[in-house]
């Protein structure tokens, strides 16, 4: 299975990648390829040019800029699951990248890359709404930030402008009280491959009760997507299973389930359900 | 356009497509056939290689992307006729039946030998997730990165199942 041709360029500045980008709008961006190439292969896509960016410097770190931490575009799933930085800042995110594809697929595909792809079962994209996370796009016009929340727009599509690339993913850090985790069932059972459904958590405890929380689902819907009912349900309880349980009823509330190959809707609503009471014991439990 | 990489301690270049991907290059270009063409998807395992030391899947690659990288593919690993630790303990452990998966079942173990020589048989089969063998059911394959994880300790493996019974 080879692509259709295509023009190449692998730039070694940021600026020439955008410059090609603007030049040729049939473009696409190239970093570590495990979602655009076979894409390609299968003929989904054919661009008239690949922008390369797995070239250009800088853009291969896990930063700590003091009050969050910075994910490169070109740090692969296998960096982002060993991170420590993101292990105590963003669990849900570092247990999402370990269970992203096969160790292959992890130590060549890209955290920013995920999100761009904007898949409706991958794992990455709802560690992010549930941590907050912050896009940084860059063009030739400047860069601008964009919230998980307003990111994941629908299958396959993200917020991302032609001629932007995603530079870099920022989440926020946190303070002792706040934990995240991550859950799912895999289409090849266990935690193996994409999700049947997935659910990411992050909630903060203080003075004995739940005072934030964030939780998304993935693989049930046409996109990444938050569980607001969950979050409003668990706020101001006192976390206990029962009020987690309660809470998780409200997995697939407003979100338009979708049956496909793998699950009716009746069984993604459940597993959504399942898999939100789970992360967010799990995303308590880390909060202490 | 020209691409130029190590292949097996040896430097090589030569000419390809924007679109030719690296295990086209690694078979046809350079002749290296060892490395397999399996399900062209990324699911199979049987194209993986040693990329800088990590395994990836040199069919979801540019050949492009690949410029000035050091690879090791199957054909790199013995040494003086002697046979990798790896390949010695498929071949002690009966690590294969019809040899398709086994190239890149070989380079996903050496991989992750060279990350952590004990690993755990939970390891090992975590290791070697991204490897689809349609034969063996993986269990002599486990068996054959045991033997090839104690080789490289310099320890005795353990012996054969069969020839405890």
């Amino acid at each position: 299975m080879y692509p259709r041709q295509f023009d190449y360029v692998a730039p070694s500045s940021l600026d020439e990648a955008l410059a090609a980008l603007d030049a040729n709008p049939g473009a696409k961006v190239l970093a570590g390829g495990m979602s655009l190439l076979p894409m390609m292969k299968m003929r989904l896509l054919s661009p008239d040019m690949v922008v390369d960016i797995g070239r250009i410097g800088g853009l291969g770190d896990i930063t700590d800029n003091g009050d969050s931490i910075s994910i490169g575009a070109l740090v692969t799933h296998s960096e982002v699951a060993a991170s420590g930085l993101v292990q105590d800042h963003g669990a849900a995110l570092a247990t999402a990248a370990s269970w992203t594809g096969d160790r292959q697929v992890r130590n060549r595909g890209t955290c920013c890359g995920s999100m761009v792809h904007a898949d409706v079962a991958a794992d990455q994209p709802v560690a992010a709404l549930a941590l907050g996370a912050t896009m940084v796009a860059a063009s030739s016009g400047g860069t601008r930030e964009i919230a998980a929340a307003d990111f994941f727009v629908d299958t396959l599509m993200s917020a991302l402008e032609p001629g932007e690339i995603l530079t870099e993913m920022r989440i926020p850090k946190v303070g002792a009280g706040t934990g995240s985790a991550y859950d799912k069932l895999g289409r090849r059972g266990g935690h193996t491959d994409y999700a049947v459904a997935g659910v990411a958590a992050s909630v903060t405890r203080s003075n004995g009760s739940v005072s934030a929380a964030t939780v998304a689902v993935t693989g049930v819907g046409s996109r990444p997507v938050l569980a607001a009912g969950v979050a409003d349900a668990l706020v101001g309880s006192d976390g206990s299973d029962a009020a987690v349980e309660a809470a998780a009823a409200h997995a697939t509330a407003g979100i338009d389930v979708l049956e496909d190959l793998y699950g009716s809707v009746a069984y993604k609503t459940h597993l959504a359900q399942v898999f939100t009471a789970r992360a967010v014991k799990a995303a308590l439990a880390a909060a202490g | 356009m020209k691409v130029s990489m190590s292949v097996n301690g040896r430097q090589v270049s030569g000419e390809a497509e924007p679109r030719t991907l690296l295990v086209h290059f690694l078979r046809e270009n350079l002749g290296l056939t060892g490395t397999h063409v399996g399900c062209e998807s990324s699911y199979c395992g049987a194209c993986t290689i040693s990329l800088d030391g990590q395994a990836v899947l040199s069919c979801t690659m540019l050949a492009a992307q690949a410029d000035g990288a050091d690879i090791t593919t199957v054909e790199g690993l013995a040494r003086n006729g002697e046979l990798h630790p790896v390949q010695e303990g498929f071949w002690e452990r009966h690590g294969l039946q019809c040899g398709f998966c086994t190239p890149g079942m070989i380079m996903s173990a050496v991989t992750l030998l060279e990350e952590n020589d004990n690993p755990s048989e939970e390891e090992i089969r975590r290791g070697i997730e991204g490897n689809l063998c349609r034969c063996t059911g993986y269990h002599n394959i486990v068996r054959a990165i045991e033997y090839a994880g104690a080789k490289m300790r310099g320890e005795e493996p353990a012996p054969a199942e069969w020839e405890n019974a």
